[in-house]
């Protein structure tokens, strides 16, 4: 039998009421087959019985199948009895498989078509949902670093060492780069202005104080809430696809205390030592501009700046850090607890907690420069 | 009355001094065994031996340390970009796990092979999708996400997926694991059914003993101890007259 005959289909009236389609040639996939439908309208007319003949097929696979069983459902659903018998052995037993389990009945629930004042509306209430869930979270942090002060908070060291090793010194190159750049920036702006009054020496005061206060701060907080804070929510979420947060549950282990009280400690460290690795780096880029550019000798920048700089300034912008550095884990490790079980809500996790950082992050500096400028520090 | 392979010499699948090793380690060594067109290849060993390692390697997704992995006499590993390609859509995989695509439907997920590799219409290829689901037992089940199904119906949802296209070889990594036994023997009963229906040669890896001494024709034991294979053959007769390592898996330790 040669292989490459196109399918064939005949269509005969067999007996009064009944009809038989005769299949030939070959029948796989890979050819153009036809689909179930050109059957309906021959199934209209008082048809009670439906047989096959499968002599004549040379060769098929699912392409058969999927037509066969096309035909049967339209069948059934016109109340024709079908005679599969005369269909290849194989195929009458796959198809009586497909057929063994009944289709499941489900309400398909659809998210899709809801108009504009209904998204807002449920983004609204889902808003206000996840509120309580964030207090939540701050509760149970809360209650596990009271378990830490009295000693009894179960996290392994080396947790909290590679934490300290993989936010801090790993992130020094990039720190690095974006405080030098910002310090340039400061500079060059500081100086078109002061040049007006003559006062270019205050370019020192500028960047020292900017960058130990307020930039350096920020800089490193917005750095290490892209860098940090979504490796956060992804590893903790991607824990929470595999069971391994329920893993905890059931063994009685607090998942805040083994998995976000040594992220939460390592950023509290780090953000205000990188905060003021940044304060430095910026003051030296300031310092590369002011000697190159405006004419400003590098010892009357040095003695400027030591006059310029106060304990408090360090003070702040240390406070400042480590209040970000808790910011960024506590939106990390929320959004990666909080995350559903599948690959994209992973990905949703971690753009989720940077967004939750930033915006925390942004409150938080608003209300400490707030403060702290009424308090006079 | 399956559409007839082109007819050579060569064995099926042939794999030949397979050696696989992580870094150092090596997993196993020295593995030769030869699969025929319609045989149910079953691949034993206990916990850890290097069942799905050698899996990887006879599909294409872990570079052997040595030997080769042939299909009708190409070499998988060294073939030209196109050639490997071409044996690559001749499998079907079943991941352990389902390794459903979590962002698309059931329905999404076995139709994409079809959509990317066929030029079907897309009614037609709708209609191979239901009949693909309903024969692993999920008819009605298109507009479901992965996340919303238990562990056993993802295994089969993958097993619809992996036979979307009608593969030659369907290689299957624990079919049986985490299904209760009457789905286990219906999942036994279609892999049966593939291969006398339409000639499908079928890889299983598993230590499901009722699956591997009904359903199994032709056998690989792979021995984590000693790290390579100790008998090849019919399971029935590794069972009666093989090894006594090998008696001794299949018969739970009663021997």
């Amino acid at each position: 039998m040669p292989d490459d005959t196109p399918w064939q289909l005949d269509v005969r009236p067999h007996g009064v009421d009944g009809l038989e389609l005769v299949l030939g040639g070959r029948w796989c996939m890979d050819g153009v087959l036809p689909a179930s439908e050109v059957l309906a309208k021959a199934l209209e007319r008082g048809i009670r019985r439906v047989r096959f003949d499968g002599t004549g097929l040379a060769a098929w696979d699912s392409g058969l199948l999927t037509f066969v069983a096309g035909v049967m459902k339209l069948c059934t659903a016109r109340g024709i009895a079908i005679e599969a018998s005369g269909l290849p052995n194989g195929a009458q037993r796959l198809l009586a498989m497909a057929l063994a389990v009944p289709e499941q009945k489900v309400a398909l629930r659809s998210a899709e078509g809801q108009g504009l004042l209904a998204q807002v509306g449920g983004a609204t209430i889902e808003f206000f949902r996840g509120i309580p869930q964030m207090l939540n979270f701050l509760g149970e942090i809360t209650q596990s670093f009271a378990r830490l002060f009295s000693g009894r908070a179960h996290f392994r060291r080396s947790d909290l060492w590679r934490e300290i090793e993989e936010v801090g010194p790993r992130a020094l190159p990039i720190v690095f780069v974006i405080s030098f750049l910002v310090g340039l920036i400061l500079a060059y702006l500081g100086a078109d202005q002061l040049r007006m009054v003559g006062a270019q020496i205050f370019i020192a005061d500028l960047v020292a104080i900017g960058m130990v206060r307020e930039i350096g701060a920020l800089m490193t907080g917005i750095i290490v809430a892209g860098r940090t804070g979504a490796a956060f929510a992804a590893r903790l979420g991607t824990m929470q696809v595999n069971d391994e947060i329920d893993a905890f549950k059931t063994l009685g282990i607090s998942s805040i205390d083994f998995l976000v009280l040594p992220r939460l400690l390592a950023l509290m460290l780090m953000v205000p030592l990188l905060t003021l690795y940044s304060g430095f780096i910026g003051m030296l880029a300031g310092l590369l501009v002011s000697a190159t550019i405006f004419d400003i000798g590098v010892y009357e920048y040095y003695t400027e700046v030591l006059r310029a700089l106060e304990l408090k300034h360090f003070m702040v912008g240390l406070s400042k850090g480590s209040v970000y550095g808790a910011m960024i884990a506590y939106a990390g490790c929320l959004r990666g607890m909080q995350c559903g079980r599948s690959a994209e809500a992973v990905g949703r996790a971690a753009t989720s907690a940077v967004v939750t950082a930033i915006l925390l992050i942004t409150i938080a500096a608003s209300i400490m420069t707030i403060v702290y400028y009424q308090l006079d520090i | 009355m399956a559409e007839a392979p082109p007819t050579n010499d060569q064995p099926f699948i042939e794999v030949r001094a397979l050696t696989m090793a992580y870094g150092d380690f090596v997993v196993q060594h020295d593995l030769d065994f030869m699969v025929n067109q319609g045989d149910i290849f079953v691949v034993m060993g206990g916990n850890g031996c290097g069942k799905t390692t050698l899996m990887r390697a006879m599909v294409g997704l872990q570079q052997p340390a040595h030997g080769s992995v042939l299909y009708g006499g190409e070499d998988l590993w060294r073939a030209a970009p196109e050639v490997r390609q071409r044996l690559k859509r001749r499998l079907g995989v079943l991941f352990q796990g389902g390794a459903l695509w979590s962002s698309l439907t059931l329905a999404e997920n076995v139709a994409l092979p079809l959509s990317e590799y066929t030029d079907l219409p897309q009614a037609r290829i709708d209609e191979i999708v239901s009949f693909k689901l309903a024969l692993v037992g999920l008819a009605g089940f298109e507009e479901f996400y992965p996340a919303e199904l238990s562990g056993g119906m993802k295994k089969r949802a993958g097993l619809a997926r992996a036979m979307a296209l009608d593969p030659d070889i369907l290689v299957i990594d624990e079919p049986s694991s985490g299904l209760d036994p009457l789905t286990a023997r219906r999942l036994d009963e279609l892999i049966v059914e593939l291969r006398d229906s339409l000639g499908t040669t079928i890889v299983v890896v598993t230590h499901e003993l009722a699956s591997i001494l009904s359903i199994g024709n032709n056998s690989i034991y792979l021995d984590a101890d000693t790290h390579t294979m100790i008998a090849t053959g019919h399971p029935q007769v590794a069972l009666e007259s093989g090894h006594p390592k090998v008696r001794h898996f299949l018969t739970r330790g009663t021997t």
